[in-house]
């Protein structure tokens, strides 16, 4: 029981993070269409830029403020130059949907590399309120709790955004159908863009509040980007609150798996996907 | 037959260069060029990697990212069945179990996700390769407790001729299945699967069955390839590069018809040669990236549908039909 509730919590502390990458590849995929396979190096960049300011004596939660706008303004110009290009070329949704996808791919390797080429290969890690207090019956970091938090209120805070701003109204019109959103006056071009930017900045949020935790290298990016792939499928393509519901399903399962046996969790995480494509590939909160 | 319907001219060019050009790759070990063997030997895996991903993914337009699970399967093949210790079986027949093993997990995994959205068989295929590098690795280290294992080492030439022979059915087979009705059937489902399930195609037994035939080769070349590096473990086995290179290289060359893949993957190679050793890796990694999202914004057809574009230009033609 001890074990179970140790599991359940550490689960949803994790799960935080999951839920707002998550939210974030949701939000490329879900509403613009490309499948950002490049989503966890926004991630990784986040993460270094804020161990780089840490290192210079800064409380590592004051480079969230810097790294969002950042991957923001990034992101928005990514869209806007590269997968507009695409998008504007490729004949139907379906070719824009692979194209897109492989460029992802190509802009994951660039950043990456970027990246090793700065940074190097070996992992980073600092030291932040780590203490632990305890909860019911075993203790917790309290780092790990403030990034919980963190990434729970912005989760919140997007959610009220997308669901109480006119500019989120566009957004949740355009992951309902592109074209007719175009057609009731959405700026479809600028929104999507919009979408990527601030799944880039979630992802960057993200990657910021993961260093204040645990040790970080310039290769993570990939396996958070794999993590979000399943959580989105999970929550359902688009859907915001499934993604975010989805990512602490995710963190529980993820930290079980790792409590029994560490080497298996890209495979226990694989035959979530499989069963979920198999008896519902809509996902929980997929209509 | 009627041989006077049959036009010799455009038969000559489509038999007699790929004949000569065969020819004068046979005879390449001949030539005392040592380098030049292990170079077209590394040219000859990346065209069947790239001409057997055209001959599913190129065509119906389902990405798939699974090259490096089937390449890995025909690895621990040989792995298993020829090891330095003292080999099991001979080569040509782990050759054939590398190809069938792959043919049957495709023939599975196609008919788990081929009934989905493409994007779905991307991610799905995508993650194959890192599953099945976590399992093998897992049970390597956990269960037997090794890191590697050591494959029996093949000759230059050897590696070389058995690569030649999967190369020359590979380009046999996809030339075969693109003039075939299947080639149509992939034609179409690439174009609109909707209509193409009208029309009377088995959409799904099509798409499985191509995407098994395309796995099958990749897992020979794994085989083949495992002799020449010898040491193997999970990781070099199951590298995501492998999955992408072929992707690359065919949408760099175009994929319009059989001779854009190679063209890409030679380019692809040599490049790759010439960078990837050293310090210089990184930069390698960095360039294959900017090149895959120029080729895909500025090069949608490929080498060949540019050098297509051009010709019908230089020819006066209004407008330049290709496919993409």
């Amino acid at each position: 029981m001890e074990l179970f509730l140790n599991i359940f919590i550490g689960g949803l502390l994790i799960g935080g993070i999951y839920s707002l990458v998550s939210m974030g590849l949701s939000l490329q995929y879900g509403v613009a269409k490309v499948f950002n396979i490049a989503h966890g190096e926004f991630l990784m960049f986040g993460a270094f830029i804020t161990y780089w300011l840490q290192s210079l004596g800064i409380n590592p939660l004051i480079p969230i403020l810097v790294v969002a706008p950042i991957m923001f303004i990034v992101g928005f110009i990514l869209y806007r130059t590269v997968f507009t290009g695409i998008r504007v070329r490729s004949p139907n949704p379906g070719v824009f949907e692979s194209n897109g996808m492989l460029a992802a791919f190509g802009l994951y390797f660039i950043v990456q590399n970027i990246a090793v080429l700065i940074w190097g290969s070996t992992p980073q890690s600092y030291s932040y309120l780590n203490t632990t207090i305890s909860i019911g019956p075993s203790d917790f970091h309290v780092n790990r709790i403030v990034a919980a938090a963190f990434a729970i209120v912005i989760g919140v805070l997007f959610y009220l955004f997308l669901a109480n701003t006119r500019a989120g109204k566009a957004i949740r019109a355009a992951a309902q159908d592109q074209a007719t959103a175009g057609l009731m006056g959405v700026d479809i071009n600028y929104m999507l863009a919009l979408c990527f930017g601030f799944g880039a900045a979630m992802a960057a949020i993200a990657g910021s509040l993961i260093s204040i935790c645990y040790p970080i290298y310039t290769t993570m990016g990939l396996g958070y980007t794999v993590i979000a792939t399943v959580v989105i499928t999970l929550g359902g393509l688009g859907s915001i609150p499934g993604s975010f519901i989805g990512g602490f399903i995710l963190g529980i399962i993820g930290t079980g798996v790792a409590y029994w046996q560490p080497g298996l969790s890209v495979a226990a995480y694989y035959i979530i996907f499989i069963i979920l494509l198999l008896v519902r590939p809509k996902g929980i909160m997929g209509r | 037959m009627n041989l006077s319907k049959i036009n010799w001219k455009q038969l000559g060019i489509n038999a007699g260069i790929p004949l000569v050009i065969l020819i004068a790759l046979i005879l390449l070990p001949n030539y005392g060029w040592d380098y030049g063997v292990t170079l077209f030997s590394q040219f000859v895996v990346y065209i069947i990697l790239t001409v057997s991903w055209v001959m599913f993914s190129g065509t119906t337009g389902y990405i798939s990212l699974a090259t490096a699970a089937f390449y890995g399967i025909g690895i621990y093949a040989a792995a298993l069945f020829y090891p330095a210790t003292g080999t099991i079986l001979p080569l040509i027949v782990i050759v054939i179990i590398g190809a069938a093993v792959s043919f049957i997990l495709a023939f599975i995994v196609g008919a788990i996700t081929l009934r989905l959205r493409g994007i779905y068989f991307a991610m799905f295929t995508f993650g194959l390769v890192l599953l099945m590098y976590q399992v093998i690795n897992y049970v390597e280290t956990s269960i037997i407790g090794q890191r590697g294992r050591l494959v029996a080492l093949e000759s230059n030439e050897a590696v070389f001729y058995y690569l030649l022979g999967i190369c020359v059915i590979t380009l046999l087979v996809a030339y075969l299945i693109r003039k075939s009705k299947y080639g149509l059937a992939l034609q179409s489902i690439g174009e609109n699967e909707e209509a193409a399930t009208h029309t009377g195609v088995n959409v799904t037994m099509v798409k499985i069955l191509v995407f098994a035939i395309s796995a099958a080769f990749m897992g020979a070349v794994g085989v083949i390839t495992a002799t020449k590096t010898t040491y193997v473990d999970a990781g070099t086995a199951f590298n995501p590069m492998i999955s992408f290179s072929p992707a690359l290289m065919a949408i760099f060359g175009g994929m319009g018809n059989i001779w854009g893949p190679a063209i890409g993957a030679v380019i692809f190679t040599y490049i790759q040669e010439i960078l990837q050793t050293g310090s210089l890796k990184n930069y390698y990694m960095l360039i294959f990236g900017a090149i895959l999202v120029a080729t895909i914004m500025y090069l949608p057809n490929g080498l060949m549908g540019l050098i297509q574009n051009l010709w019908k230009r230089i020819k006066g033609a209004k407008s330049a039909p290709t496919r993409g």
